[in-house]
């Protein structure tokens, strides 16, 4: 509807970008506010007194659903405003056509970082986005209330379903009537395709499979979700449904919640000072679908891609590259507990130091779970939509599981004959 | 019009006055509208520059069935006629009873008549934000009040509950409008001629039955203008669920569905094929309310 303006609108903003003959000025889009972009703008700032050219940082909107809008504006429109954009795990199936090919510049250095990640962002055989920092859902707990209960941390679901059941009864008896067993983010958004994929691959199960087959109606998909939809009966505050991480980490850190699933940034802040729980909080891998089950943690994180419209790729690509090394993801880890990228800064003492339970939890960042991004390539937001929409119902109890998964399965199927 | 030399001096400088209003309209307008209504029958989208004429695809084709075998879209068309129906009558028999309540002369109107507007006059995002406060299951002000008069047993989640997400959204929307209802049918009511009134007095007439056969007759056209105003408005509703339950299918208005396909999905074609059924639809509804309501927007009263 809008892509005549769109080019109007970004033929008049690169008209506008100065070029200075010396030393070049080259943009970045990092962040939008606090840790995330004091830690880019001094990353930054390192590499213009190194190469004597200069970075404007833009500032982009916090949300990611809002940042990958107006990214695909200003790249549909093949504006070069900004030269290194930070993007998300999921988007180089979508975005990736705009992005350069950045293995002539790595001299190899994407093999240090997780494969995992690597892969996720090579498309035709192009390594479209370096991997800056990774991101995997982890299970929260309250030592303190395991401990007081007599339970073990648990290793599977129904154990933390049960463990949660008995703190939740006991508190309750006790008089603390807000106390929750879990918490996770079920808002019908992103975060409930991460939160759900979790379950359904600790299970064994998969949305679409690795050759782009709709396997989402499968037993494994189905027994996930059931499970998942049984806590909502009695373990899960109602109001979850409209959760997203920080309504979830608000309730886990008032001390109202046994268990959180959330990403690593919420132990940071449930350890600081003014935090009620502060000491009484351990992290762990989530937990096994069964006794069969695996554990798994869904793949975040940001990536660093340059534009394929950048005036200075070779520059820009320099700035990736540095932004991407291990003395910045180091000071990134220690500074703001990113989890790096590269595999060996998990043995390093001074970011074990800082974040303890990276040397514990380095098998779930490394093998996390990709969301389907890759294989359904720009059609992925449509799935992903598709699939929060039906497990929000399947856990509303409007419709039971093995329906709302068959349904899916349909509706992805016609999603599906349009191509991915 | 066959007329004279000065009739047609005066259409021609009235064709010249009108010019640049036309032109304005046409680029902010017509422009826009045509464009949507061009990719509605295209294949376009953002993630790539090239795209072909599909005919009538978007809206209906046997390989993926469509925008008309769109459950998404058919649940996006049910929440919008319900919301507006319930919410543009709750607003206009409220917006009524408050124009009568103000137009009874009392020590302070005019400070109640500003106070009334204060809804109308928060912007949507910030009133959604702040009713999406008031209405959160942990922290809300709602549960609280609820639970400490014993209204509640324990907190309701009301935006996660589909059941009552939509009804809370209505909710706020009726506080938000009705003061526009009001404002509107009090200026109606303004303009009554006292006479009929102190005739109706006279005749010692109940002022219920005043209210049904004198005031409501009176005031049915500037009523139904205003009830058109706020049926539009609601038809393409947006910005309250959006902000209070993003894209969530269970409160998904038609445009929110628009919007979703075209930003979030890229699919310029299909989501303008959904702009361009609402659209259709506004038109259709709207055509349908003048007709039978047989409502002069051009005023001569006869």
């Amino acid at each position: 509807m809008k892509l005549g303006l769109f080019v109007g609108a970004a033929s008049i903003a690169a008209g506008t970008f100065v070029t200075t003959a010396s030393a070049e000025e080259i943009s970045i889009s990092c962040g939008a506010l606090g840790i995330e972009l004091t830690l880019c703008k001094d990353g930054v700032k390192k590499w213009e007194e190194q190469t004597g050219n200069t970075v404007k940082v833009v500032s982009t909107p916090n949300s990611s659903s809002e940042r990958l809008a107006l990214y695909q504006q200003i790249l549909a429109a093949g504006a070069g405003d900004i030269d290194v954009l930070q993007v998300d795990v999921v988007w180089p199936g979508i975005l990736g056509n705009h992005f350069i090919d950045l293995k002539p510049y790595t001299e190899g250095a994407e093999n240090d970082h997780f494969q995992a990640i690597v892969e996720n962002n090579t498309v035709d055989g192009e390594l479209k986005a370096m991997p800056w920092f990774t991101d995997a859902g982890v299970l929260f707990y309250r030592t303190d209330l395991l401990e007081k209960y007599g339970r073990e941390v648990p290793t599977t679901w129904e154990e933390m379903a049960e463990t949660a059941r008995i703190v939740q009864k006991g508190e309750r008896e006790e008089g603390d009537d807000d106390l929750w067993g879990y918490v996770f983010q079920a808002r019908a958004y992103e975060g409930l395709t991460c939160n759900a994929l979790e379950w359904i691959d600790s299970y064994g199960g998969e949305i679409v499979d690795a050759e782009g087959e709709v396997v989402v109606d499968s037993p494994e998909v189905v027994s996930a979700v059931a499970e998942a939809a049984s806590w909502m009966e009695d373990m899960v505050p109602p109001g979850v449904l409209n959760y997203t991480e920080e309504e979830s980490r608000g309730v886990f850190q008032s001390g109202n919640a046994v268990f959180m699933r959330n990403w690593p940034y919420a132990w940071a802040l449930a350890q600081s000072d003014d935090s009620p729980i502060r000491g009484k909080v351990g992290v762990v891998a989530l937990p096994r679908g069964g006794e069969d089950g695996k554990h798994t943690g869904v793949l975040g994180g940001w990536n660093l891609a340059v534009s394929k419209y950048s005036a200075h790729p070779e520059i820009a690509a320099d700035l990736v590259m540095f932004l991407t090394s291990p003395e910045e993801q180091k000071r990134r880890a220690i500074e703001g507990s990113y989890n790096p990228t590269i595999t060996d800064l998990y043995q390093d003492e001074e970011v074990l130091e800082a974040v303890p339970f990276f040397g514990d939890l380095y098998a779930t960042f490394e093998n996390a779970v990709a969301r389907p991004s890759g294989v359904t390539g720009e059609k992925y937001n449509r799935v992903s939509a598709a699939f929060w929409g039906k497990v929000h119902e399947a856990l509303e109890g409007n419709e039971d599981p093995e329906t709302a998964m068959s349904d899916l399965a349909d509706e992805l199927g016609s999603v599906k004959r349009r191509g991915w | 019009m066959q007329g004279s030399e000065l009739t047609r001096a005066k259409v021609r400088s009235a064709l010249v006055f009108l010019a640049p209003m036309l032109l304005a309209l046409a680029l902010a307008a017509g422009w826009p509208l045509g464009r949507t209504l061009w990719f509605a029958f295209t294949d376009a989208s953002l993630t790539d520059n090239g795209y072909s004429f599909i005919g009538f695809e978007n809206f209906w084709n046997s390989e993926w069935g469509g925008l008309l075998e769109d459950g998404n879209w058919w649940q996006a068309v049910g929440n919008t006629l319900y919301f507006t129906f319930v919410s543009v009558a709750l607003e206009t028999v409220l917006g009524v009873g408050i124009a009568l309540a103000l137009d009874v002369p009392f020590r302070g109107r005019a400070i109640v008549r500003a106070a009334v507007l204060i809804p109308w006059a928060i912007p949507t995002v910030v009133s959604a934000k702040m009713w999406g406060w008031m209405l959160h299951d942990q922290f809300g002000l709602i549960n609280d009040l609820g639970m400490s008069l014993g209204l509640l047993d324990q907190p309701v989640a009301w935006m996660a509950n589909s059941a009552t997400a939509l009804t809370a959204i209505v909710a706020v929307d009726v506080w938000k409008t009705t003061p526009f209802m009001a404002l509107l049918v009090l200026a109606a009511l303004q303009m009554l001629p006292r006479d009929i009134y102190e005739a109706a007095r006279i005749d010692g007439i109940h002022p219920v039955r005043v209210f049904f056969r004198v005031t409501l007759p009176l005031i049915r056209p500037a009523l139904m203008v205003a009830v058109i105003f706020r049926g539009l408005d609601a038809l393409r509703a947006f910005d309250l669920m959006y902000a209070m339950t993003a894209n969530n299918e269970s409160t998904m208005t038609m445009s929110v569905f628009a919007r979703q396909q075209l930003v979030d999905f890229q699919d310029v074609g299909y989501g303008s094929a959904a702009a361009a059924l609402l659209f259709v639809m506004v038109a259709v509804l709207t055509a349908a309310v003048l007709t039978l309501g047989r409502v002069r927007l051009t005023g001569g009263a006869r």
